[in-house]
């Protein structure tokens, strides 16, 4: 058994663990979630290489989705209902909308089911449980992107060109992000002492898409009401997708305020969600 | 679980792990067991209420109740005990996936924990690819893994199908895949939760050799494991879990045999209540004993002469048994194979046999010394092992006339491996 040389070389330092049981609060070591970041991309790897593998439709079902609700939409409460957009033309004002909603949507369904979906990882490997909501929510990114392109399309068949504001996107894609990662983590951990949490999901994701101005503007609520509306973080990011999409067509500001109370509350609910999900970590295994 | 990931500036290890009154306790019936869902916990609210606010106790079990231990740098440490002692939770407690309910432990070093092969694959992906998903789950970088990507897919023999997806593999092929990612480990310590007992018998072996080698490098190994002449093998000390417990920590002789007398069956002869057993169950050893030619119950073996294990077994479903296998394997006092009888050697038909009976396997000169010897009995039927006791018979031994010179095996090779019927003659050198 060779020993270790001392004297001459410097000894690497040691990694040192020490496992305790643990009350209450726990910090939420970063650094951890940092040594483990290869994993991270090998489980979004995994999940989208996989659907993709095992749909037929697979790239198809990206833009099916987005593309298929904004035509149920546009005929219904486009046409028939004909609900004001804005001046915009009701397509391409529903399908501004509803790109980042099924982006979050779909994030949300992912990361709530994620726990209980990766038992046989969780019961026999160590890595910080973090990594797995979050990569969850992180695979949607592709369908995003994929949408971001059909977008371009519809524009271009409009004669509608983004303006200067759309540098903003990347920071309206990290709040969304953000709000996903928030409440997903949150249902994960939810979810894995519920197990009837997975039948709420959908009528919440229902509830809320009805609370959010997805297929309808922001202005069509009601004054005194604004306040508790935007109190829905995703009310001021979505209206500022649109904006920020369409270049402000016919004349659509910034609510910058909207925006900076949707990012408070976005930053907040995650910083909650997180301490939550690592006080709730430990029994995750047995739970499980 | 508090875990505080530190650099520690030792210069030469004081230990690599240290373990001090850690107990792990699970609810059982309470809330924690089943999953109740948001319905189930406000009838049970309601129930609690009309009780008027007193609770029903959850009852308790207590898979590790005060495990102290340390171990040095470099020592390769066999974990064994029964099936439920807590061998396998005391793992899960060291790989930070549970965590303890009380007590402390402290690590020096990186910790790589092998409790499954294959965690992560997934049956779309290739080989290569589950490669790389197995490898980084496990720990290892990205980098580690394309520079070893080579030498793992040679030890598995898998280069011609690396690129095709797994779910066309065969289970062997698959074992081999996942053990080979999982010997490529490199961390300080490795504990390793019975995951050797897979794959032939010339896999296994080369396993063994893999785990020889990282012992040689100086690596820290915990080896939880049935297979006690593996451990022999492999490890210097055993540590004995009893009911939570350690029964018994040092050199791995002495902890093997205490291993394998506590697992002695209480009533030697009824196995209805056996609990260490495995396989499917749907049929079952009920009674194992000992005859001589004649069909008279003995209580021992004579060397040389003949002895008729009879076992009794009965279907759960009462249906008769189609393409059965039946055997029994004779280990010595230290659990390292002697010799095997099993039926497919000697039957040459495939072997049908009635829901109930008894089946009978007949040594016409049994070929052991004096000595304590254990047995495993084996079942299977179809190709599904239905029932596997390992290690729980006891024969004795005495003397016989094997040779039939009245001459016996001398003292220092008493109890150890078989004896041979062999001829001596030598030629003349005029």
């Amino acid at each position: 058994m060779n020993q270790p040389s001392t004297a001459k070389h410097p000894t690497p330092a040691i990694p040192r663990i020490v496992i305790e049981p643990a009350r209450g609060w726990k910090p939420l070591e970063l650094h951890d979630l940092w040594r483990y970041r290869e994993l991270f991309f090998f489980l979004i790897w995994r999940d989208v290489k996989v659907r993709y593998k095992q749909t037929a439709l697979g790239v198809v079902w990206a833009v099916l989705q987005p593309l298929g609700n904004m035509l149920i939409f546009a005929v219904l409460f486009g046409r028939l209902a004909r609900l004001p957009s804005d001046g915009i033309p009701y397509p391409l004002f529903a399908f501004a909308g509803l790109l980042p909603w099924t982006f979050f949507a779909n994030a949300l369904g992912s990361a709530a089911g994620s726990l209980v979906g990766s038992t046989h990882l969780i019961t026999k490997v160590y890595f910080p449980r973090m990594i797995i909501p979050t990569a969850a929510v992180l695979a949607g990114l592709v369908d995003l992107l994929i949408s971001l392109l059909v977008m371009g399309g519809l524009m271009a068949w409009y004669g509608v060109r983004p303006g200067g504001s759309i540098a903003l996107l990347p920071v309206l894609l990290l709040l969304t992000i953000v709000v996903a990662l928030g409440v997903g983590m949150w249902l994960a951990a939810l979810h894995v002492k519920y197990r009837d949490v997975r039948y709420v999901i959908p009528f919440l994701t229902q509830f809320w898409m009805f609370a959010t101005p997805v297929i309808y503007p922001a202005s069509l609520v009601p004054e005194q009401f604004r306040l508790f509306y935007f109190l829905n973080p995703l009310s001021g990011l979505i209206e500022a997708w649109r904006v920020v999409l369409l270049g402000g067509v016919n004349g659509g500001r910034l609510n910058w305020e909207a925006l900076g109370s949707a990012a408070i509350v976005a930053v907040l609910l995650l910083v909650y969600a997180a301490y939550d999900f690592r006080r709730m970590e430990r029994h995750f295994a047995d739970l499980v | 679980m508090d875990e505080s990931l530190t650099t520690a500036p030792f210069a030469i290890r004081p230990f690599a792990i240290r373990v001090e009154g850690v107990s792990k306790r699970y609810q059982l019936g309470g809330r924690v067991e089943s999953n109740p869902t948001l319905r189930d916990r406000v009838v049970e609210l309601a129930r609690q209420l009309r009780r008027g606010g007193r609770r029903t106790e959850p009852e308790l079990l207590w898979a590790l109740a005060g495990v102290d231990f340390e171990i040095k740098p470099g020592e390769v440490v066999g974990i064994i005990g029964r099936n439920g002692a807590g061998k396998s939770t005391l793992l899960k407690v060291l790989s930070r996936i549970t965590a303890p309910t009380a007590g402390r432990i402290e690590i020096l070093g990186r910790v790589g924990s092998l409790l499954e092969v294959g965690t992560g694959f997934h049956p779309e992906l290739s080989g290569r690819e589950n490669i790389f998903l197995n490898g980084s789950i496990l720990g290892m970088t990205r980098r580690e893994i394309s520079r070893k990507f080579d030498e793992i897919v040679a030890f598995a023999e898998l280069e011609r199908f690396i690129d095709t997806p797994v779910k066309r593999y065969s289970s062997g092929m698959y074992i081999r895949l996942a053990f080979a990612v999982a010997a490529h480990l490199e961390p300080e310590i490795l504990l390793i939760d019975e995951v050797l007992a897979v794959g032939d018998a010339a896999f296994q072996k080369k396993c063994l050799g893999k785990m020889g080698e990282i012992s040689r490098h100086g690596r820290t190994i915990l080896f939880v494991s049935h297979n006690t002449a593996a451990m022999l093998n492999l490890c210097q000390r055993g540590i004995l879990i009893e009911r939570g417990r350690v029964a018994a920590d040092g050199p791995i002789e002495p902890v093997i045999q205490q291993y394998l007398r506590g697992l002695r069956v209480a009533t030697p002869w009824d196995l209805r209540q056996c609990r260490e057993r495995e396989g499917r169950g749907r049929v079952r050893f009920t009674r194992v004993s000992f005859e001589d030619e004649q069909g008279q119950p003995v209580e021992q073996g004579v060397s040389g002469r003949p002895l008729v294990i009879a076992l009794d077994y009965e279907a759960e479903d009462g249906q008769p048994l189609p393409n059965c296998r039946a055997s029994v394997a004779f280990y010595d006092g230290l659990g390292q194979t002697l010799f095997n009888c099993s039926s497919e050697l000697v039957i040459r038909d495939p072997l049908d046999l009635p829901p109930r009976g008894t089946l009978r396997c007949l040594i016409p000169q049994l070929p052991l010394s004096q000595n304590h010897y254990v047995l495993t009995l084996f079942l299977e039927v179809n190709r599904e092992v239905e029932d596997w006791i390992l290690n729980g018979i006891e024969l004795d031994v005495v003397d016989g006339d094997f040779y039939g010179t009245g001459r016996l095996y001398p003292d220092g090779w008493r109890g150890k491996g078989v004896l041979v019927p062999h001829q001596w003659s030598i030629s003349g050198q005029d």
